[in-house]
């Protein structure tokens, strides 16, 4: 053991490599500096005083420390609407794709399911063709679905990707032993799945959780295109509005006598504290789940 | 094996199906249905019809046609196609080079670290991305009060439409880096430690332990997702251009699939005319993406199908 360690202490200074190693990890800084900057400023951003923002002062420290932002954002009614829809949406978006996509991925990667290259080829298809936006559309509407909370729910909950996935996790991840010791015991397949399957498959149930809970969450699309009714809105769609279309000033800061100028300044900084509040599950969700999505990656390389 | 015994063999195969049914028959409602109804692209269609019914007005190509004689059909191609080329060129190469640089960094620890803030990211929505964009790069964004405090002038990069595809890729490159290169490095992973302690000890350097031992490792991988990028060329979605768009840089940022959404969608709507759109683009796509695979066999066994 220990000799092993020397040897890879030897290997990994080999001749010439310094510069090497210190190129690298220059590169790397870099990169985590491009990355971690924008994040960082968002941050200081929503808690300084937006003209200070505005003129360039607030660079690397926050400065004129106020919450006027998320007080003003707390105060505001359509957004914890919207808070509220999207946590609605996630759960049970979620919940409905999990309750396709896990099954349907145990069933395919059991080797004598009957039909299997037809069922893999019906899957595999709408990968890379499909009927496009408007006759999806069509589909929608005519199910009775458009200004429904159904329509981000129902319509796109099922990913080939993540069934594909569950199957290849299936197939390298159940150990034969237990399978055929169940099936032994005169066991039907439906208590196989639930007795056996189901407590040994929690990584993939969680990685799949976790990418369509972010897909959900992050949605606003679907809503975009089959909502009209505001009072459904997802939280993204109304900061769409707050972040993106030109005249938030109107549409936020129309309380009391407030100059124009403060009204731009309160419309400036709604803009950052948005981001923070809206992002903030992700962020705290983020290091729990970040060990299982690397797994789930790997696990979908693996069939590749 | 007796007969019963087959039969009842036979019958606990087909309960597997069960598992199936619920996500196929939501495949074939939101999936294969939606393959058929691209009929209405050879149809004169009315929102609200039943797609076939024995009053639809069968009007041939007469909707592709039309796309075609569109004034800005030749725009329409060429945004959708260099859009798509520039991402690739810039997205496709870099996750690659950051996994090989992650893998071959000299503290495994602090790449672990670097790996983890890499990803973060990607979980931000498009919203909030094309948000950041317009704070730092909007007409009082953060790049022009620094520009104005130096002395320069205010420019709105947002209505500009030379400044429309730099953005779009490089915000999207920030995004996806670091959750791209997860997968190279999950192949790095497995590659075996003594390959690099044979190569050390023929005296071999880092760098050319990257290119003969790290690189070769991952190269099926880079194949396989080269075919998928070529195959997506012309495929890029419209959820994120549709939130950069402004009426000023529509020169630029007009791509096949936002006109889909507004000919189909918005506005005095033509659905057919959309759907006939949209489904020269995912022709386009498929034909790419059979080019790419055929020519991928020719040169290598690294194949989609």
């Amino acid at each position: 053991m220990i000799e092993t360690k020397k040897l890879h202490a030897k290997i990994q200074t080999g001749k010439g490599d310094k510069t090497y190693y210190v190129i690298n990890f220059l590169i790397l800084v870099f990169l985590t500096l491009i990355v971690v900057y924008p994040l960082y400023f968002l941050i200081i951003a929503s808690f300084s005083d937006s003209n200070l923002v505005t003129s360039g002062e607030v660079l690397l420290i926050p400065k004129g420390i106020t919450f006027e932002g998320y007080k003003r954002l707390i105060e505001d009614k359509t957004i914890w609407v919207g808070y509220l829809n999207t946590i609605f949406y996630t759960f049970f978006g979620t919940l409905f794709s999990l309750i396709l996509t896990i099954p349907a991925g145990w069933g395919l990667s059991r080797p004598n399911i009957p039909y299997k290259k037809f069922l893999m080829w019906l899957f595999i298809i709408p990968m890379f063709f499909g009927g496009g936006l408007i006759p999806f559309y069509i589909v929608v509407s005519k199910l009775g679905m458009v200004n429904t909370r159904w329509a981000l729910i129902i319509p796109s909950a099922l990913s080939v990707w993540n069934v594909f996935m569950c199957k290849a996790y299936f197939e390298s991840n159940l150990p034969a032993e237990i399978l055929e010791a169940g099936r032994i015991d005169g066991a039907g397949e439906l208590y196989l799945f639930v007795k056996f399957v189901m407590p040994l498959s929690k990584p993939i149930i969680a990685v799949i959780a976790l990418y369509c809970a972010v897909g959900q969450w992050n949605n606003y699309f679907g809503a975009l295109v089959f909502l009209t009714k505001s009072e459904l809105f997802p939280l993204q769609l109304i900061l769409r509005d707050i972040l993106i279309m030109e005249d938030t000033s109107a549409v936020m800061g129309g309380g009391g006598g407030a100059t124009f100028q403060e009204q731009v300044k309160l419309a400036n900084q709604i803009k950052y504290t948005s981001i923070i509040v809206s992002s903030l599950p992700i962020i705290l969700a983020y290091p729990f789940f970040q060990k299982y999505f690397n797994q789930g990656i790997l696990v979908g390389s693996l069939k590749s | 094996m007796t007969g019963a015994v087959k039969m009842r063999k036979k019958r606990k195969a087909y309960i597997m199906l069960l598992f199936v049914i619920p996500a196929l028959i939501e495949l074939i409602l939101f999936n294969y249905v939606p393959m058929y109804g691209i009929l209405i692209a050879f149809q004169d269609y009315v929102p609200g019809d039943s797609i076939v019914s024995s009053d639809a007005i069968w009007i041939g190509f007469n909707n592709f046609k039309q796309f075609f004689q569109t004034p800005n059909f030749w725009d329409l191609m060429k945004n959708t196609f260099f859009l798509c080329l520039f991402g690739f060129l810039i997205g496709f190469p870099l996750p690659v080079i950051v996994a090989l640089l992650l893998n071959s960094s000299f503290n495994k620890k602090m790449s672990k670290v670097m790996q983890t803030i890499y990803i973060a990211p990607h979980f931000i929505s498009l919203v909030v991305m094309v948000g950041i964009l317009s704070i730092f790069f909007g007409t009082n964004g953060v790049i022009n009060n620094r520009a104005v405090k130096l002395g320069g002038d205010r420019f709105s990069y947002f209505l500009d439409p030379k400044a429309f595809r730099p953005l779009y890729i490089f915000s999207g490159v920030w995004q996806d880096f670091g959750w791209s290169a997860i997968i190279y490095l999950a192949a790095l992973s497995g590659v075996d430690p003594q390959l690099h302690e044979a190569a050390t000890i023929d005296g071999a350097s880092r760098v050319q332990r990257i290119i003969h031992v790290d690189f070769p490792a991952i190269f099926p991988t880079v194949s396989m997702l080269l075919i998928l990028s070529i195959g997506g060329l012309m495929g890029v979605g419209y959820e994120k251009v549709l939130l950069m768009q402004t009426s000023a840089n529509l020169d630029a940022s007009e791509i096949i699939s936002t006109y889909v959404y507004k000919k189909g969608l918005t506005g005095f709507t033509l659905p057919g005319y959309a759907t006939a759109v949209g489904l020269f683009n995912s022709i386009i796509n498929v034909i790419l993406l059979v080019f790419a695979n055929t020519v991928a066999k020719r040169f290598s066994e690294n194949t989609l199908f």
